[in-house]
């Protein structure tokens, strides 16, 4: 048995800022506790002598030359944007009305 | 004249260097192909209108007396998990619906460099999270074998489209076996290269450490050309391998002649064979490794005892790389944005992000949140990084016996649409075969074996080998393929349906 | 509403203060920490429109990837070693997840468990001499943030803001983040020590050449950590973290308020909640920061579009043997050299002038009058438009303006005309003195000639002077300068005046 309770479900919600109805704090609590106890066997064999591989094909130092290039240009940034005032990216406010 | 649609990227490629075909007229033929078949397949979210403007420029180019790479004016089909220029890039989902991206991905740039004609988008798993493209936020693309059954995922649109003709070639992604499975599923040829072998830039990243670009195409050979014009070193990947690549199309070439078969040692894993697999798919995958001892390899027995932990372990590793990935779907930049009146940035932010994202996403978010969170790292994505090294260890011991190993391609031949949509487990169960690779970085083909003796739906089987020997599996598959041809007495797709009453 | 505060003296009585300091210093690199978009830490760069200075990957564009600027891990190497710090031969980066508007990815690239430097030591000084070894746990690359303009609230501020608009100019431009481990033993000069800490930072990343290091362009920034323990007491008390501290003075302000405003809480049996502060420059306080409910659970992972860095032995030592004599060694030898008092020499230090006084020193002016300039009328116009001493007028042209001073060619008040002149770009020195005609009148028949009608006007002055009465010539010598619009050595003409009255 894993530790997935609805209250879990709700803070992972948060911290992934996904706003989840009722139904689907139920149904992926269910979901995701068949899921875990299904990949939890991975700490089987995960022992302390073995190290992890976080990068299939191991290289290290990639590295870029300082030289400016590659940018884009503000019409080409605000494209997609949702909302602007012609130069800057628009979100509504931060802070609610408590704070 | 015949149907231009029914020739391989290689035939297509040399008509258009003979001039007996122009690009426009091939692409006009495709075209035709997908008007005729795309309202029953629905491999494709976006048809570019520009196609025949890009062939006239080719065929305009080749006019002029230009010398043009090999594949100049054949048509392709892009998914939709790269970013395009010309076309909207969505990744399946609905919080990208009509984005447009300033930059083409490094692959597609390089297939317009190489004259290739784009013929749209196709369609897959929303952000490629899904093993039958019924995630897919525009609806599923259906199998051509069986209209009822699913094209494989998530890069089903790709498959879809070359094995219904709409395209010869097509370009896909692959992170846990999305480009293997759906070539399984739909009798085509799939190949997930080298991690870094191409480049991911441009590629709306799923899992970073897994996810590969690769070609889809009907022949072993259109394959290895697909992949000479997309591979290579990218500056603006810094995973991307710096490494002096062979002609994969010469390799498929070199094989086709069938002396490679001669002493090569084909491994077949212990523990992925009977409990899971479907007993057609084995018995197909059995004939195939018989014949290839018939023609001179060596069949050894080896062992990989942690592929059973692979698929725990790609379920911990991709959902946590994707929900810190997807987490730039924030309705700031791009994107869908819901109004939540009198709400915050955060309110705003969160109600996208429910609206925008679908089941499977959402439920692979939440899972990787808490993979990663405080308190469960060490014993779920950690212990999975580590798994990854004993799958590491299980190839290279592997690979001290055998040039190559072989699989099935997936447990299974297509389902029926809808079968396994409300069961995750039973879905992911279906990349079992193929994810061993993308966590140990080794390349993977997917070549048709044949049709199942019980559904006659196509089976696929898996090649691998050691990572940077990408050549070895297409100088292999391409010496199964041509053995099989000769066995079928023609290319498996020409026993595919009729789709919308066109004559075959 | 201000919090209680206890006295200074009183608190340091019965509580250790602990403080902690984390620096961010933007490198000064052309291009950003992972893309090839301008860096506007960079001179090169600074000022630019917003939303200009944008690659994919500072949006966070969907299938843009980073890749790590050389120039700035050489820069970061270089920074470590200055802070006394091992090279780790292996680090990586890792995405450190929180949603912030101004953070495209949502996520900062940054490093966790294994930083490119980690334990050092860092020589500070104060005022009156006494030295102190700061402990540095680890120095780390990372990539910045954007910038958030609130709309529709009063003053610019984040609360009753009803929108807010984000320029990413500034994301992912090159950061190191210099941590270090709790600082025991300053006592009541924590503040100060806070202080010259941040001012010997700033010092070491210009020494290097590896940031612009302006304070008030917010390329060095500082959070400092304050915790209380009861004298005696030998577990470490809760400490808060005030963020975004960006000048000396205002370092020094907020450690003394915290230190006072925790000592007031435990004096009545209260205890202090670990949080992060804001700091109030126009009322010198802090106020807690927004709680964050995710800021706890960063979710760190090693970042997998980026590889480990490993710097060969030889490039490290390359970057050691490069290494300039460290600021507070510096600053003792300038000290002596020059033969400043305490206070004179922390007026240039702390001004960050020292390597324009040298310079100028270095261009033939004395160091007294050197440290006069700079420190001075350079500063007072600096401070006047914002700007940096050093960027108004070059050492070379300090020094010449001194001996035109010497010669007798100037006067002091002439000087700063020209100094006027030659900042606002009207050439060196001597050419401003040339097109303004602002030379001393050294002619003696022009000045007799005015001192002659002086006295002639003020025939009741003249009778005192030749009374004995020496001191009036002040008056005449003020007609005089008139007269010469000010370009007179008024020694001389007290002189002459003198020898005009006797005869
Ligand atoms: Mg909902
Ligand atoms: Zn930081």
């Amino acid at each position: 048995m894993s530790d997935i309770t609805p209250d879990l479900v709700r803070h992972l919600g948060v911290l992934a800022r996904i706003q989840l109805s009722d139904e689907e704090v139920t149904s992926l609590t269910g979901e995701l506790d068949a899921i875990v106890a299904s990949i939890a066997q991975v700490s089987e064999v995960a022992t302390s002598d073995v190290p992890a591989t976080s990068h299939p094909i191991p290289l290290e130092n990639v590295f870029r030359e300082d030289i400016p290039g590659d940018m884009l240009t503000t019409d080409e940034a605000l494209r997609n944007a949702p909302d602007s005032d012609g130069t800057r990216f628009r979100v509504t406010a931060i802070l609610g009305e408590e704070q | 004249m015949s149907d231009l649609t029914k020739l391989t990227a290689a035939e297509l490629a040399a008509s258009l260097a003979s001039g007996e075909v122009s690009s426009v007229e091939a692409t006009e033929a495709h075209l035709e192909r997908i008007r005729a078949v795309d309202g029953d397949v629905h491999a494709f979210l976006h048809v570019n209108d520009a196609a025949i403007d890009v062939a006239r420029g080719i065929d305009e180019r080749r006019g002029a007396g230009e010398q043009l790479p090999e594949l100049a004016g054949v048509p392709l089909a892009i998914k939709d998990v790269l970013v395009t220029t010309d076309m909207p890039s969505t990744s399946g989902s609905k919080i990208l619906e009509g984005y447009m991206s300033p930059y083409d991905a490094t692959v597609v740039q390089k297939a317009r460099e190489a004259g290739l004609v784009a013929l749209g988008k196709t369609n897959m798993d929303e952000f490629a999270m899904g093993s039958s493209t019924e995630h897919s936020a525009y609806g599923p693309t259906r199998n051509p074998w069986d209209l009822d059954r699913i094209p494989g995922g998530s890069g089903g649109g790709s498959a879809a489209a070359v094995a219904a003709f709409e395209a010869p070639l097509a370009l896909g992604s692959d992170t846990g076996g999305s480009i293997r499975q759906p070539a399984h599923v739909t009798g085509t040829v799939g190949v997930k290269p080298t991690y870094g072998a191409v480049s991911r830039y441009g590629s709306i990243a799923l899992a970073s450490s897994l996810d590969q670009i690769g070609p889809v195409a009907r022949t072993v050979l259109d394959a290895g050309l697909l992949h000479d014009v997309i591979g290579g070193h990218d500056p603006h990947d810094a995973t991307s391998l710096a490494h002096d690549w062979p002609s994969f199309a010469a390799a498929a070439r070199e094989g086709a002649t069938g002396e490679v078969l001669k002493g090569l040692r084909v491994g077949v894993v212990r523990e992925l064979t009977g409990t899971g697999f479907q007993a057609s798919v084995e018995e197909s995958f059995r004939a195939s490794v018989a014949l290839l001892e018939a023609h001179g390899a060596e069949v050894v027995e080896i062992s990989a005892p942690h592929f059973e932990y692979a698929t725990a372990a790609y379920y911990l590793i991709l959902p946590a790389e994707a929900s810190s990935n997807l987490a730039k779907f924030d309705s700031v930049r791009f994107g869908m944005r819901v109004e939540v009146p009198g709400g915050t940035v955060e309110d705003v932010m969160s109600a996208t992000r429910d609206a925008g994202f679908g089941p499977e996403v959402k439920r692979r978010i939440i899972l990787g949140t808490y993979a990663l969170s405080a308190g469960y790292y060490d014993a779920y994505y950690g212990s999975a990084q580590k798994v990854r090294t004993l799958i590491q260890r299980d190839f290279a011991d592997a690979f001290d016996k055998v040039d190559v190993i072989a699989t099935p391609s997936a447990p299974t031949t297509a389902f029926r649409l809808g079968e396994k949509l409300d069961d995750p487990l039973a879905m992911y169960a279906n990349d079992l075969a193929t994810i061993p690779a993308n966590l140990a970085g080794v390349p993977g083909i997917s070549v048709p074996s044949g049709l199942a003796s019980d559904d006659g739906l196509p089976v696929g089987i898996q090649f691998l080998a050691p990572a940077y020997e990408d050549a070895r599996l297409y100088r292999v598959s391409a010496a199964l393929e041509a053995l099989l041809v000769d066995e079928w007495g023609a290319p498996l797709l020409d026993r595919a349906p009729v789709l919308n009453g066109e004559a075959r | 509403m201000a919090a209680t505060l206890m006295d200074f003296d009183a608190a340091l009585e019965k509580y250790e203060p602990v403080i902690g300091l984390e620096v961010h210093v933007e490198l000064n690199t052309r291009t950003k920490m992972f893309s090839a978009a301008g860096n506007p830490a960079n001179e090169e760069f600074h000022g630019a429109e917003p939303n200009t200075l944008i690659a994919p990957v500072d949006l966070g564009l969907p299938g843009s990837m980073p890749v790590v600027n050389r120039e700035a891990v050489v820069s970061s190497i270089s920074l470590g070693l200055a802070l006394g710090c091992s090279i780790a031969p292996s680090s990586r980066f890792a995405r450190k997840n929180y949603f912030y508007p101004d953070l495209g990815k949502n996520y900062q690239i940054s490093q966790y468990d294994e930083p490119i430097a980690f334990e050092g030591s860092v020589e500070v000084e104060l005022a009156d001499g006494t030295r102190f070894d700061i402990p540095i746990e680890r120095a780390h690359m990372e990539e910045d943030a954007g910038k958030l303009t609130h709309v529709g609230g009063s003053a610019g501020r984040i609360q009753g803001a009803s929108s807010s608009l984000v320029d990413y100019n500034r994301a992912g431009v090159p950061l190191v983040e210099i941590v270090t481990k709790p600082i025991f033993g300053a006592e009541h000069r924590a503040p100060e020590l806070a202080k010259a800490y941040l001012g010997t930072i700033r010092d070491i990343a210009r020494s290097l050449g590896i940031s612009e290091a302006r304070m008030e362009r917010g390329n060095v920034r500082c959070d400092a950590n304050v915790s209380l323990r009861p004298r005696g007491s030998e577990t470490l008390g809760t400490r808060t973290e005030t963020k975004n501290v960006n000048s000396m003075r205002s370092v020094e302000r907020a450690v003394r308020y915290e230190i006072r405003r925790q000592a007031a809480i435990l004096e009545q049996g209260g205890t202090i909640t670990q949080e992060t502060r804001h700091w109030h420059e126009d009322t010198g306080e802090t106020s807690p920061g927004r709680p964050k409910s995710d800021a706890d659970d960063y979710r760190y992972f090693p970042e997998p579009d980026l590889l480990p860095v490993a710097p060969s032995a030889e490039l490290i030592e390359e970057l050691r043997a490069k290494l300039p004599e460290a600021p507070a060694a510096k600053r003792r030898r300038l000290k002596q050299e020059w033969g400043f008092t305490d206070l004179e020499f922390q007026d240039v230090a702390n001004g960050g002038l020292t390597d324009a006084v040298e310079q100028t020193v270095a261009a033939g002016a004395t160091p007294a009058a050197a440290r006069k300039w700079w420190t001075g009328e350079i500063t007072r116009i600096a401070n006047a438009d914002s700007r940096e001493p050093a960027d108004l007028v070059s050492p070379a042209h300090v020094a010449e303006l001194q001996q035109l001073v010497d010669a007798g060619t100037l006067t002091d008040k002439l000087a700063r005309q020209v100094l006027e002149g030659v900042i606002a770009g009207e050439g060196s020195p001597q050419e401003v003195v040339d097109a303004r005609g602002l030379a001393v009148v050294s002619d003696d028949g022009a000045l007799i000639a005015a001192i002659d009608e002086a006295l002639a006007a003020q025939p009741d002055v003249l009778e005192k002077i030749r009374g004995g009465k020496v001191q009036a010539a002040g008056a005449i010598i003020g007609a005089v300068m008139k007269a010469m619009k000010g370009q007179a050595d008024a020694a001389r003409v007290r002189e002459l005046i003198l020898e005009r009255a006797q005869s």
